[in-house]
């Protein structure tokens, strides 16, 4: 397997235009994570002409919802979630600036038009890894939407992180193209 | 007449949900190490090798393999010279998964309605509990946490008896098409054949439950679940749907006899860490 390629949040257009799917990323910084139910809330706020409770411009959200820390630790098991069930929110969060999205699993057309549109790459993380991943995670801090537990807004600071860019800012898509090489059915 | 205490059942279930979550088990670990042995994607190979990584972090420091430590689905067979004394059966069986979620530091994922008011429930209660009653003065506890990665990616179908084994391949191979990455591969397949619409979903959770290097007692069934496991490495599907040859770990069927007018076939798909864990009381 090539090289990992080392990225330090924030995450720039000019730095996201070059990564290219299939490129092993370990990502050191903050990111952000947010669900489903974060997710609504953000775009009813954007439709009400409200501000978001970040600053989602060259920022990372990471699709998870971990399990409970136990005392003296930062965060429980910590694997990513199944992105495509953000995908009716996300292209309206890639107009706020959003660069960079970690999850698994496929994307839906119109989320694949936005991060061409303004410049994102979308990354996978090794599901079901969730107590690997978590030793990546130095810190977690809930930032917004309390209530919805472990679907609250929260910041995350990550070091080393690993992901895989399975879609980059033109479109191409790891999935289909690592998927065709060994398919012979 | 033997007597069993609910606080037993309690007990016992609270500590199945901790091991279920914490320990992958033997038949799933040398697998995850053969599937590196054979998998031609180097990605693939290293996402397996973290797979396996994970799941010794997981054991050393007592930590849950996955972060969706699933709904409960507990099996339970009451011997039927068993007398339960001391309260409700299932209220016990409740009370085990709230102090197991809770205790062993686990993801609450429960829901208490699951269209109008989705609230968490705050201690991963209701279980989804089927019980049988057997021969015999024990009760056998099997628990099985379904992360819904996978559960979402699961089908059903009623058939024609004449559609036959060509549709049900064909059934099983769409299935696994349609669910690609979202699943988590390499996956384990449930199969449930025959029977009723619900007949078929239950044995296709049970499927689940058997280990993966056991084949089906019945040759053509064994020989089915060989050949689907066969087709499904050549979807390409592989580690994590990025590409290579181990997009599946097992097969396993379960059947039972059916109407003269149907053939129903129900697919439950499972995660790499296919957790479940028993206990005999």
């Amino acid at each position: 397997m090539q090289e990992a390629i080392r990225i330090v949040t924030p995450l720039t257009e000019d730095k996201a235009r070059q990564l290219k799917a299939g490129d092993f990323v370990l990502i050191t910084g903050t990111i952000y994570t947010a669900r489903d139910a974060a997710h609504k809330r953000m775009v009813e706020a954007l439709a009400a002409g409200e501000n978001l409770p970040v600053d989602f411009k060259d920022q990372i959200i990471y699709y998870v919802g971990p399990a409970p820390a136990k005392p003296g630790q930062p965060i429980g098991s910590a694997g990513p979630t199944t992105s495509g069930r953000m995908d009716a929110y996300t292209p309206r969060i890639l107009e706020e600036g959003l660069r960079g999205m970690i999850g698994k699993g496929y994307r839906s057309p119109e989320v694949v038009e936005a991060m061409k549109k303004y410049g994102a790459v979308y990354f996978a993380a090794t599901g079901g890894a969730a107590a690997l991943i978590a030793k990546a995670i130095k810190k977690y801090e809930i930032v917004a939407y309390q209530d919805l537990g472990p679907e609250a807004l929260a910041r995350l600071t990550v070091e080393n992180f690993p992901a895989i860019v399975v879609i980059d800012s033109q479109g191409n898509n790891f999935y289909n193209e690592g998927q065709q090489k060994y398919r012979n059915i | 007449m033997r007597t069993i205490d609910v606080s037993q059942i309690t007990a016992t279930v609270a500590k199945l949900a901790v091991d279920a979550n914490y320990y992958l088990s033997d038949d799933i670990r040398a697998a995850l190490e053969a599937g590196q042995e054979r998998e031609e994607s180097p990605l693939g190979r290293a996402i397996l090798g973290q797979l396996v990584e994970n799941a010794c972090i997981a054991r050393d420091e007592q930590m849950p393999i996955c972060q969706d430590t699933g709904m409960a689905v507990i099996f339970l067979e009451v011997g039927q010279d068993v007398h339960i004394t001391g309260g409700s059966l299932v209220d016990a069986v409740n009370a085990g998964v709230a102090k197991g979620y809770t205790e062993g530091y686990l993801r609450k994922s429960v829901v208490g309605e699951p269209l109008f008011n989705r609230k968490n429930t705050g201690d991963n209660t209701p279980a989804v509990l089927h019980t049988t009653i057997v021969p015999g003065d024990k009760i056998k506890i099997t628990l099985a946490p379904k992360g819904f990665g996978s559960e979402n990616m699961s089908a059903l179908k009623m058939f024609k008896p004449a559609d036959g084994l060509p549709a049900v391949k064909k059934f099983v191979i769409d299935t696994i098409f349609n669910a690609g990455s979202n699943p988590c591969p390499p996956i384990v397949v449930g199969i449930g054949i025959g029977g009723t619409m619900e007949k078929a979903a239950l044995m296709a959770k049970q499927a689940l439950l058997r280990p993966i290097d056991k084949r089906s007692s019945h040759s053509e069934y064994a020989n089915l679940e060989q050949e689907l496991l066969d087709l499904i490495n050549k979807t390409g599907i592989g580690p994590q749907g990025l590409g290579g040859r181990v997009t599946a770990l097992a097969v396993n069927v379960e059947y039972y006899p059916t109407h003269i007018a149907g053939l129903p076939v129900a697919i439950n798909i499972n995660c790499h860490a296919t957790r479940h864990a028993e206990a005999e009381l």
